[in-house]
């Protein structure tokens, strides 16, 4: 393997609310290398996308990061003022999110949206080069560049998500962070997002964090997996290992929750109960109350996140036999 | 079409069946209503300009309360009556003021006090009752129009158009010029007025993100009829709205009230703007040696305008969630 | 098929495009155009398509939340057929109780002002079945049923405090509360989330059973589809394109689009690497659309014959099997 390039190490971070604190990521650590598609899976409020917020620093004004460090090249970021931040978010880590719609502004064009973005980013700014640059980007996801004299709302749902590819690459990054870029999408649209995404990400060797709540989706686009639940890291292995060796029970439940088109058709197994609720999140193992293993132990203390051999880590207490 | 329903007796058991003969519904009802009030009171006292208006409403509910109390037990009628008493004890007027009169006398020698006390209750009932007529119009006509649409709600809409671009205070002027204008005629003019005006558009705008709910269609594939739909989904959404509107126009209905009497055009006994209208056409109006006979009154409008407006305000935080501070 | 308890025919909806006070409007949106299927008692049929495919308002006229346009709808009730596209008045709320709906976002579709029991109990108030008290049996045994246990600790709650699957289970309840024999599911998981989703599933197949509901079953997911429905209609722009049994379609699919549609579908396994179908273009607007093949701009198979002549019908290709499509 070679040198990672971002490191989060026990990343927690807090939402404050009228109600108390949400501890909506919680010691949460991976490392991404040079061209490694990590996805990051969870159901919704597990954390996944306030792991990507704080990545970039993102953070709206109730959050706060309560402790440790998000390395970028060996940079810990976490301490950086605003203004350091800056030159790192968008040229260094950029981010697809979720509703592109609402990622581009409705009154400029979209290839000057992206240039703008550029102007503010880059130091050695040419006017003619970023065209001809944005040109390049459209044409790489699949847009054709006569498309940058068009308006927002001229384009289609796939082709607005593909401006907003196209934007994120706009600066070269190193690391892209794709928020359910698809979510919105129709399959067929998807299927077509999904294969470009992902030999875009190949072919400029970036790191990529996908994140989704669909494990049939992370599958096709990821090299590697982390579960989220309940604003924890439960297990993070390669793709083809966590598919068919799960470790943790949330892991092996969700997959088998998960209905296929191929293959024999499988009882679909139901895992009990509903996620905590993270302003009192259970003590111990988080997923405890749910998990048909649950002991004592897992009721009082936080199982290690530790290796299980072959880079495929879990955080429990009564791992399933891989 | 009808066929027996099935029973699923099977699936209850007698506990329960029990437990839920033993709490009838209207207690479980009012006790819910009850935790909503507490709530919405909590939300409410955290914001300081509403408790300050709240505090202010009080001030002069309890003033107004007050007033017959005190002509019935302690003060002389002949003397302290707002209208006709006379402070035949002071040698000139207006006095200014004493012990006797706390706020001294005006120019025809009637306590500004007893005037100022027996006011704010004609200023409560005008408001109210103003605003009571505004929201009931406002949101009936808001509803109806934004749940049917098409040529209900235009000429709704357009009578709206209307209303707001005719001068308020012109019209009543207008009014009072035809018409003996006392207090709840005005009340009625008032919360005519601004129920088709611009409180039925605010609302009927409202109305019309609550329509297009599911639970709206729900309601129709579950066959509830259109007036169903309207009382029972649309109209209790509304109600947190409304109420805030309600404030708003009490705000308004005091304030042409103080100017329409202090140019002497309604039939009142007593009001704040006619106290003041009293001091103008004796001549008092600039003087500032004689300020009890404008700035009680004068003070009175304003604070109590004010009040009903910050109530609103913090009303506002409360329907409004988003105006919250997280 | 022997019996059937749902008949639709040759059912349409157009939209208007503009509408003015007194202009006639020109053109129209056909979001659903000649439709046709049958549903027996008990089964449970799956409408599937991608957005703008008319499915959603399909579900919509079967229920009469929308008039259609032409066509008919045959309900059998107590033995005959009546065709409820064409009822008013009395008879209309009276086939309410035949006929219910599940909607989507469980968070839009229950009144927030509504404890659950005024929400459960709604339908039945409406349509005047019992008195308070025979209500609130009747709701406390839906909760029951739904799984929300015990009743008396929901009953008086409201909807904020309940998590997105149990607010499901509600909306399940008030829709199944009247005993209706047909019920339109549109999307009910796919506001969900996975270790949520197939309790729901679940529960709607078990209830199915329980209380005898036939469903139609609207999705764009043919993963959950193939684990609701026995069998699978698969609409393009306001036309059903292809009508199978759930296996059968899923293997062997006929039409063009299906296949797409079926390539598409991301597999969780990363083992399986899908055969690549790829089809041109997007879903577009059916605006006055041409009497021709639908599918036909984005067809990789299309000819000639297919742009000179009408839509095809749906022809039986044996088995129940059904498409519409020359090449095929």
């Amino acid at each position: 393997m070679t040198e990672p390039i971002l490191y989060v190490d026990d990343l927690t971070m807090h939402y404050t609310t009228r109600a108390g604190d949400v501890s909506a990521v919680d010691n949460v650590s991976f490392t991404l290398t040079k061209g490694e598609s990590l996805g990051l899976v969870g159901e919704s409020g597990c954390g996944k996308t306030s792991v990507a917020i704080c990545l970039l620093k993102l953070l709206p004004d109730n959050a706060r990061i309560k402790g440790g460090h998000i390395y970028l090249d060996g940079v810990d970021l976490v301490p950086l003022s605003e203004e350091q931040v800056r030159r790192y978010r968008w040229r260094r880590i950029s981010m697809i999110f979720q509703a592109a719609m609402n990622s581009l502004n409705p009154v400029y064009k979209v290839g000057d949206q992206i240039v703008e973005a550029m102007e503010t980013h880059l130091e050695n700014f040419s006017y003619p080069a970023a065209r001809e640059k944005v040109a390049e980007l459209f044409r790489l996801v699949g847009l054709d560049p006569a498309l940058m004299e068009q308006y927002p709302h001229e384009y289609s749902g796939g082709m607005r998500q593909r401006a907003v590819i196209a934007m994120a690459l706009a600066c070269d990054p190193d690391i892209i962070i794709a928020d359910e870029p698809t979510t919105a999408l129709d399959v067929i649209v998807q299927d077509r997002i999904l294969k470009e995404l992902r030999a875009i990400q190949q072919k400029l060797n970036m790191g990529m964090i996908y994140i989704s709540h669909d494990i049939a989706v992370i599958a096709e686009v990821s090299d590697c997996v982390g579960v989220m639940y309940a604003g924890r890291l439960v297990e993070k292995a390669c793709t083809e290992e966590i598919f068919h060796h799960p470790i943790h029970p949330y892991t092996a439940g969700l997959m088998s929750a998960f209905p296929s088109i191929v293959g024999p058709k499988r009882e679909l197994t139901m895992l009990p109960g509903e996620p905590p609720d993270l302003l009192n999140p259970p003590p111990g193992c988080r997923f405890h109350p749910r998990c048909p293993y649950a002991t004592e132990i897992c009721r009082e203390q936080v199982p290690e996140f530790k290796d299980y051999g072959g880079d495929h880590f879990a955080a429990c207490w009564h791992p399933l036999e891989g | 079409m009808q066929e027996p329903r099935r029973r699923l007796d099977e699936f209850l058991s007698p506990e329960e069946r029990e437990r839920l003969r033993q709490l009838p519904l209207w207690k479980i009802r009012l006790r819910l209503f009850l935790r909503s009030l507490r709530t919405n009171w909590r939300l409410f006292a955290e914001n300081r300009i509403g408790l300050i208006g709240l505090a202010i409403i009080i001030f002069f509910a309890l003033l107004a309360i007050a007033h017959p109390i005190l002509m019935k037990y302690v003060w002389d009628p002949n003397i302290y009556d707002p209208v006709v008493g006379y402070a035949h004890e002071e040698t000139m007027q207006p006095a200014p003021p004493s012990p006797r009169h706390l706020l001294g006398t005006d120019p025809l020698g009637r306590d500004v006090l007893s005037q100022l006390m027996f006011s704010a209750r004609s200023e409560f009932i005008l408001g109210l009752v103003a605003a009571l007529i505004t929201v009931t119009i406002g949101t009936t006509i808001g509803a109806i129009s934004a749940y049917f649409g098409g040529p209900i709600d235009t000429f709704f809409m357009r009578l709206a158009d209307l209303i707001i671009m005719l001068p308020f205070v012109t019209i009543l002027i207008v009014l009072s010029a035809l018409f003996k204008l006392d207090l709840p005629k005005l009340a009625l003019v008032i919360g005519v007025l601004s129920g088709f005006g611009g409180t039925t558009i605010i609302i009927k705008s409202q109305a019309l993100t609550i329509k297009v709910r599911t639970y709206i269609e729900a309601a129709r594939v579950a066959g509830g009829s259109h007036w169903h739909i309207i009382r029972y989904h649309i109209v209790p959404n509304l109600m947190p709205l409304s109420f805030l509107y309600m404030m708003f126009t009490v705000t308004s209905a005091i304030f042409s009230e103080a100017a329409l009497s202090f140019f002497g055009l309604l039939n009142i006994r007593m009001s704040w703007g006619l106290m003041i209208h009293t001091a103008q056409t004796a001549g008092y109006l600039l003087n500032t040696k004689t300020w009890w006979l404008i700035v009680p009154a004068g003070l009175s409008i304003t604070l109590l305008c004010a009040a009903f407006y910050l109530v609103g305000r913090a009303l506002d935080e409360v329907v409004n969630p988003r105006l919250r501070k997280r | 098929m022997t019996e059937v308890l749902v008949r639709v025919e040759g059912l349409s909806k157009f939209f208007p495009l503009t509408r003015g006070l007194f202009r006639e409007s020109r053109e129209f949106i056909h979001a659903v155009e000649d439709v046709s299927f049958a549903i027996a008692p008990g089964e449970s049929l799956g409408l599937v398509g991608e957005s703008g495919s008319g499915k959603t308002t399909t579900g919509k006229l079967l229920v009469r939340l929308l008039d259609p346009t032409a066509g008919h709808i045959y309900l059998r009730s107590n033995g005959s057929e009546v065709d409820i596209a064409t009822l008013r008045g009395k008879d209309l709320k009276a086939f309410r109780r035949r006929v219910q709906m599940i909607f989507q976002d469980p968070y839009e579709s229950l009144n927030p002002r509504l404890t659950i029991f005024d929400t459960i109990a709604e339908p039945l108030m409406v349509q005047g079945i019992g008195n308070v008290l025979e209500r609130e049996e009747m709701v406390a045994e839906m909760l029951v049923l739904v799984g929300l246990t015990p009743p008396s600790s929901f009953m008086f709650r409201f909807p904020h405090e309940l998590s997105g699957g149990q607010r499901q289970r509600v909306a399940i309840a008030r829709a199944l509360v009247v005993g209706p024999t047909f019920v339109v599911a549109d999307e009910p998981t796919s506001m969900l989330d996975v270790s949520i989703r197939t309790g729901i599933m679940y529960l709607m197949q078990d209830l199915a059973q329980r209380l005898g509901v036939t469903y139609l079953y609207i999705t764009h997911d043919l993963a959950v589809a193939r684990y609701m429905c026995q069998r699978i209609a698969v609409m393009y722009l306001g036309k059903i394109v292809e009508q199978a049994e759930t296996e059968e379609l899923l293997q062997h699919p006929q039409h063009p689009y299906t296949r797409a549609l079926i390539s598409a579908v991301p597999i969780p396994d990363p083992r399986i690497k899908r055969q690549a179908i790829e089809i041109k273009g997007s879903i577009p607007t059916p605006i006055n659309p041409p009497p021709r093949c639908r599918f036909y701009d984005r067809c990789p198979i299309a000819d000639a014959f297919c742009e000179q002549n009408d839509h095809p019908p749906l022809r039986d290709v044996g088995g129940g099997h059904y498409v519409a499509c020359y090449k095929a």
